[in-house]
């Protein structure tokens, strides 16, 4: 596949998406690579992050000997709370991402399909026990849904494909999807290309992607 | 006179039967009731069916009753973590069943069984396979699947400081799952690091009303 050279930094692709963080935004990073986006959200604008765990106004890890064991994010690490933040209870935390009160989320994804459907959260190796979590909630219930990802596995397996072959986690939820090569918008008519990083064709684009690619008229550079 | 405080863990425990299904509190390591579990485990309670976010992790709490083959089945939204080496080998075994359950469906379907309700239609898990076998409903142009109350016959929550009549305020993100488990059990015990006078949780604050909790008990240096 040619191209793939050109692959930007998971970091960079994270500042990407934190320019599309709305000013003002209740935001929840799923675990993983989307938590790289809070790092790279400008001080220009005040989001206010969600966390499953029962946390509005969730602040970054704290200082080395100041951990709270039981002030934790999603992914179990420790946190702060920033000044106006507030505990409550678990079924309020996840009333909060069901029920569309979340703007935005970002994912991280094995699979996405062109017609928005998600695989995050299984793959089929049955030696390991399944595991869910807040996966499914998110993904039906947040506003907005955005998926951080590599363009392709790590053995070069394009992620963006016509269908999901692995379980899916909800279908018909993603917006955009942000990858280490383009921006893709799912629309009624599959992938549009907004963005692609510089000196990459289209067709080397399609060429790293199963699902049929369209580019929109303003195609524009995925920069940093 | 209501004083649902008792003197110790093992009171605390009394009267729980094997066969009981038993909602744990937590999320990861935070607002686990480590020794309430620990008091179940040298009651010698089995056969439980435990609901609980995580399996455990390491030695404690649900990772030991899945070492000394407590549990029966678990009901569980993310039982794969860091440590949880006793469920896995449990579940490979086949000796623990599992049932896995979307994080917020699993709280909601706890709070449906506090509310008296017979269960709701969510559109989480309705496109997934998490599905199978139930019943799914087109509501609003989109797919829900039909998830049914989760009741406990016993919830063990961690608070922070609770009075008499049972009213709880909790710590951080250690509340998690424990008001929605409190109001769910037919019996609710509380292990807290603090009694406190009648009067003396600000009720503007009350987390957890005592109408929830039957026994509290304090753990710890205090």
């Amino acid at each position: 596949m040619r191209g793939l050279e050109l692959r930007l930094d998971i970091r960079a692709v994270a500042r990407r998406i934190a320019r599309d963080i709305p000013d003002g935004a209740y935001v929840n990073l799923g675990i993983g690579l989307p938590t790289l986006v809070a790092d790279c959200v400008g001080d220009d604008k005040e989001v206010v992050y969600h966390s499953e765990s029962g946390i509005l106004g969730m602040g970054p890890a704290p200082a080395p000997g100041e951990e709270d064991p039981e002030l934790i994010n999603a992914g179990k690490q420790p946190v702060t709370l920033l000044p106006g933040g507030a505990f409550f209870h678990h079924t309020d935390a996840f009333l909060m991402m069901r029920g569309g009160h979340v703007d935005v989320t970002v994912l991280g994804a094995f699979q996405v399909s062109e017609t928005g459907d998600l695989a995050n959260w299984a793959t089929d190796d049955a030696t390991h026990p399944p595991a869910v979590g807040g996966a499914m909630d998110l993904a039906v219930g947040a506003k907005r849904v955005l998926v951080l990802t590599t363009h392709t596995t790590k053995a070069g397996e394009p992620k963006l494909l016509p269908r999901c072959s692995y379980p899916l986690t909800a279908a018909g939820v993603v917006d955009r999807v942000y990858t280490d090569l383009a921006v893709l918008d799912v629309t009624p008519e599959g992938f549009r290309v907004r963005e692609m990083v510089a000196g990459l064709t289209r067709e080397d684009l399609q060429g790293a992607t199963a699902a049929r690619l369209s580019f929109t008229d303003d195609l524009g550079v995925l920069a940093p | 006179m209501i004083d649902k405080r008792v003197a110790s863990l093992a009171d605390a425990v009394a009267g729980i039967e094997d066969g009981a299904t038993v909602l744990v509190g937590g999320f990861g390591a935070s607002g686990v009731p480590v020794e309430l579990v620990h008091a179940l485990l040298d009651r010698g309670t089995t056969d439980l069916t435990v609901v609980t976010n995580n399996a455990g992790s390491g030695e404690t709490d649900v990772a030991a009753l899945l070492r000394e083959r407590r549990v029966r089945r678990i009901v569980c939204s993310y039982p794969r973590s860091t440590g949880s080496v006793w469920f896995e080998e449990r579940w490979r075994a086949g000796e623990v069943e599992l049932e896995l359950v979307p994080q917020g469906t699993l709280s909601e379907r706890m709070r449906a069984a506090a509310a008296g309700l017979g269960g709701f239609f969510t559109p989480t898990g309705a496109d997934s396979r998490l599905a199978e076998g139930k019943e799914v409903r087109v509501i609003d142009g989109r797919r829900h699947v039909f998830e049914e109350p989760l009741r406990g016959d016993v919830a063990l929550v961690k608070a922070a400081r609770a009075d008499r009549w049972g009213n709880l305020v909790y710590r951080t993100a250690a509340r998690n799952f424990g008001p929605t488990m409190a109001a769910a059990a037919a019996l609710t015990v509380v292990q807290v690091d603090e009694f406190v006078e009648l009067g003396e949780l600000d009720p503007e604050a009350i987390v957890t009303p005592g109408i929830f909790v039957d026994r509290v008990v304090r753990v710890g240096a205090a």
